[in-house]
């Protein structure tokens, strides 16, 4: 008898809940794979994905999308080794499943703890409440390269935002691995849309892109980088998250700054009568 | 239609000087290196007095005013003593509110009416809502022991100027953060003003500093790099042009900007109520308002009727002179608003809208534009896209609920929308579609000190007002 021969895994892109490769049909070498090489052009369709799936994920009521958010925990959970065989250490797997179900619980707290009614000077109802801004684009950290993704994508999308993220370039498999985790977990498709490849070919696109609506900005290194991306970003007044100095302690608790940074707050004025 | 005797307000109440120069560090002090403005009345065209035009040098200076007062008085003080200047600002603008209300009619234009009973009340109201939050920090919701930004650079249009003044400098001041303030280069007078209240107020020097001056003025203060937050409102150009210029910097961004709000009128809303609504969203201060109602969008089948009672009221509308007690439509703030606000309306004509005004006289002196609606306007005309910051409306119908949302967010901008029907859920299913920071329902143009208001889109971000309106100036 023969050693069994192993499949091996193909990781592509992840668009609109499919799989596909990079519409340029490039690759890259990295963590021992060829990992799809995303060009501008994948980043305009993961956007145009992630605008059609706006109205579902957005209209969703809170409670589903925890339920949801919940899901992609237990999917999390239960792929722990597949992470911990990709190099992952334990206690960050554990710590990203963690993150994920803490922020699939704020889905529907977070419109009670940012928003509430205004006591105005009339006989008017006037109340508060925060909306998703849209469509996100997120630059993810480089490392660590499953909690810091998790860590900035749950916040995203918890309040009904759809999100397009470029993944670490130098530890992709986690981010499409995740995306494995996400398919499986009734999430709809285009609410997560993940780019691999390199930050500089995917980032600068998506700062531009005038269908994007925020930017987060963290996983940007390059303070030349980050400044010309930012300046791109003016041009349709995009929302920016942009990293506080220094190193980030991702184990920490990651406050509501990142979700409220992504939030709209409508307030609805109507008179009071008989 | 009535006919009405002059009701003038007395200007006596206003002491202006000949020529003013800069706050800066508790001071009036001349301007370093700058020249200097004219403001006129744009009523009459006088001049009214000269303010200097801050220079470099001067914003140095100022900034660097604040920084001391940042560092050495008003961030160390307890928020209990901030609250208490606040408060004296508060009771100050109420004592003085009849000058105050005066002297922005004059250099604003905007009918006294609208100044003594909305502007004044609303800017004191501000000051005393944020005095009670100077102590009560912990609590807003921004962490257990929120910290001030620093030193705020804080840019203000024409349009409402001692109110725009009022939504950046008590939340600032409130939060622990010191001002340097510039108010527009056509409006500096009722900041003038807020400086001697200030002196009046022993507020500590440096805590607020007014440059005035213009667009350089204004583009040297917030590119200055010992300022931390800079906090504009304005147009969506130059709100885009500061959004470059801090890019890279660690400055926290604040930007309130333009809009073209549509305000919705359905088939079952009380035809009257939705008229006055109209005439309020787009006729309220000349229509100089980020946040006017400047496309109606009604529904077809009540078109013509709205439409017609919409005339009839126009035609009751005073246009003229702002210190008259019974003008509803002062003047346009200058000559450049005047132009841009002319240049649109031919545009709309030229496209092919249909232009109406009711029968008015205008004055012979100062800048002066009739009350206009535009029909038959279409969803790519100039008209309807671009904000013409006037009292211009365009109008436009729709047959259903959906095409009416459709319509109402097709644009880059997303700052209000009005609401007009008699059925609950559907307002509810509407404001949850409308992509705008303020939803008015049966009701337009109204503000609140506890109520945040800013923009989705291009609109800005950042919310000014309420508990949020503090997030812009805490390190959060």
């Amino acid at each position: 008898m023969s050693e069994r021969v192993a499949v091996r895994k193909t990781y592509k892109l992840f668009i609109g809940g499919k799989f596909p490769r990079s519409e340029s049909g490039r690759s890259y070498l990295v963590q021992s794979s060829n990992v799809s090489l995303a060009s501008r052009k994948d980043a305009r369709d993961a956007v145009v994905a992630a605008r059609a799936a706006v109205k579902g994920w957005a209209g969703a009521t809170a409670y589903n999308r925890g339920q949801i958010l919940y899901r992609a925990a237990e999917m999390l959970e239960g792929r722990r080794e597949q992470f911990v065989a990709l190099g992952i250490p334990g206690d960050e797997v554990d710590a990203a499943v963690d993150r994920w179900v803490w922020y699939a619980g704020w889905a529907d707290k977070i419109a009670q703890v940012y928003g509430g009614a205004n006591p105005v000077a009339g006989p008017y109802f006037n109340l508060s409440a925060p909306e998703p801004t849209g469509v996100v684009a997120v630059v993810a950290p480089e490392r660590p390269a499953l909690l810091g993704l998790v860590s900035v994508i749950a916040p995203a999308i918890v309040s009904g935002n759809t999100v397009v993220v470029a993944a670490s370039p130098t530890e992709p498999l986690a981010a499409v691995t995740l995306a494995e985790v996400l398919a499986t977990s009734d999430l709809p498709g285009g609410v997560v849309n993940i780019l691999t490849g390199a930050i500089t070919e995917t980032a600068p696109t998506l700062a531009s892109h005038l269908d994007v609506n925020a930017i987060d900005l963290t996983g940007v290194t390059d303070a030349t980088l980050a400044t010309d991306l930012e300046v791109k970003a003016a041009e349709n007044l995009k929302r920016v998250l942009r990293p506080a100095p220094g190193d980030h302690d991702w184990f920490a608790g990651p406050g509501l700054a990142r979700m409220t940074t992504l939030l709209e707050t409508k307030t609805v004025w109507h008179p009071k009568g008989v | 239609m009535f006919e009405y005797a002059p009701a003038p307000e007395s200007r006596s109440v206003v002491d202006l000087k000949p020529s003013y120069g800069l706050f800066v560090d508790g001071e009036f002090v001349d301007p370093a290196d700058g020249g200097s403005l004219k403001s006129i009345n744009p009523a009459s065209e006088e001049v009214l007095a000269e303010v200097a035009e801050a220079g470099s040098a001067d914003v140095e200076r100022a900034v660097r005013a604040a920084r001391k007062a940042y560092d050495k008085v008003w961030g160390p003080m307890p928020g209990r003593d901030r609250a208490k200047y606040l408060y004296r600002i508060a009771r100050l603008i109420q004592e003085r509110s009849r000058e105050l209300a005066v002297l922005e009619s004059l250099d604003n234009g905007k009918p006294i009416r609208e100044s003594r009973d909305v502007d004044l009340p609303l800017v004191a109201a501000h000051f005393f809502y944020y005095a009670g939050w100077a102590d009560k920090l912990e609590h807003a919701g921004f962490g257990a022991d929120p910290k001030p930004i620093g030193v705020a650079a804080q840019v203000i249009p024409w349009n409402f100027p001692l109110l725009m003044l009022a939504w950046k400098i008590a939340p600032a001041l409130a939060a622990g953060n010191t001002v340097v303030l510039k108010p527009a280069e056509t409006t500096p007078l009722t900041a003038l003003l807020f400086a001697e209240i200030c002196q009046q107020a022993d507020l500590p020097a440096g805590v607020v500093n007014i440059l005035t001056g213009a667009g350089d003025t204004g583009r040297a203060l917030v590119e200055h790099p010992g300022v931390d937050k800079v906090a504009f409102t304005g147009s969506t150009e130059v709100g885009r042009a500061i959004a470059r210029s801090v890019a890279g910097t660690r400055k926290k961004l604040t930007v309130e900007l333009g809009g073209k709000a549509a305000n919705i009128v359905f088939d079952d809303a009380p035809v009257d109520q939705a008229v006055e609504g109209i005439v309020n969203g787009i006729f309220f201060n000349q229509g100089h308002v980020c946040c006017a109602g400047s496309r109606l969008l009604v529904q077809e089948n009540v078109a013509d009727r709205v439409l017609e009672s919409l005339k009839r009221r126009m035609a009751q509308l005073r246009v003229g002179d702002p210190l008259d007690k019974n003008t509803d439509v002062g003047a346009i703030n200058s000559a450049a608003q005047l132009e841009r606000i002319r240049e649109l309306s031919d545009a709309g004509s030229a496209e092919g809208a249909e232009r109406w005004s009711p029968p008015c006289e205008l004055p012979d002196r100062g800048f002066w534009f009739a009350p206009t609606i535009f029909t038959g306007v279409t969803q790519a005309h100039r008209i309807a896209r671009e904000e013409i910051f006037g009292p211009v409306l365009s109008v436009l119908t729709f047959r259903t609920p959906a095409e009416a949302v459709e319509k109402a967010n097709n644009t880059p901008y997303g700052l209000s929308a009005g609401i007009w029907t008699d059925k609950g859920s559907r307002i509810l299913w509407m404001a949850d579609r409308l992509r705008a920071g303020v939803i008015w329902a049966n009701t337009f143009n109204k503000f609140d000190p506890t109520s945040p208001f800013g923009g989705y889109k291009e609109s800005g971000y950042g919310r000014e007002g309420g508990r949020h309106g503090l997030e812009g100036y805490l390190n959060v």
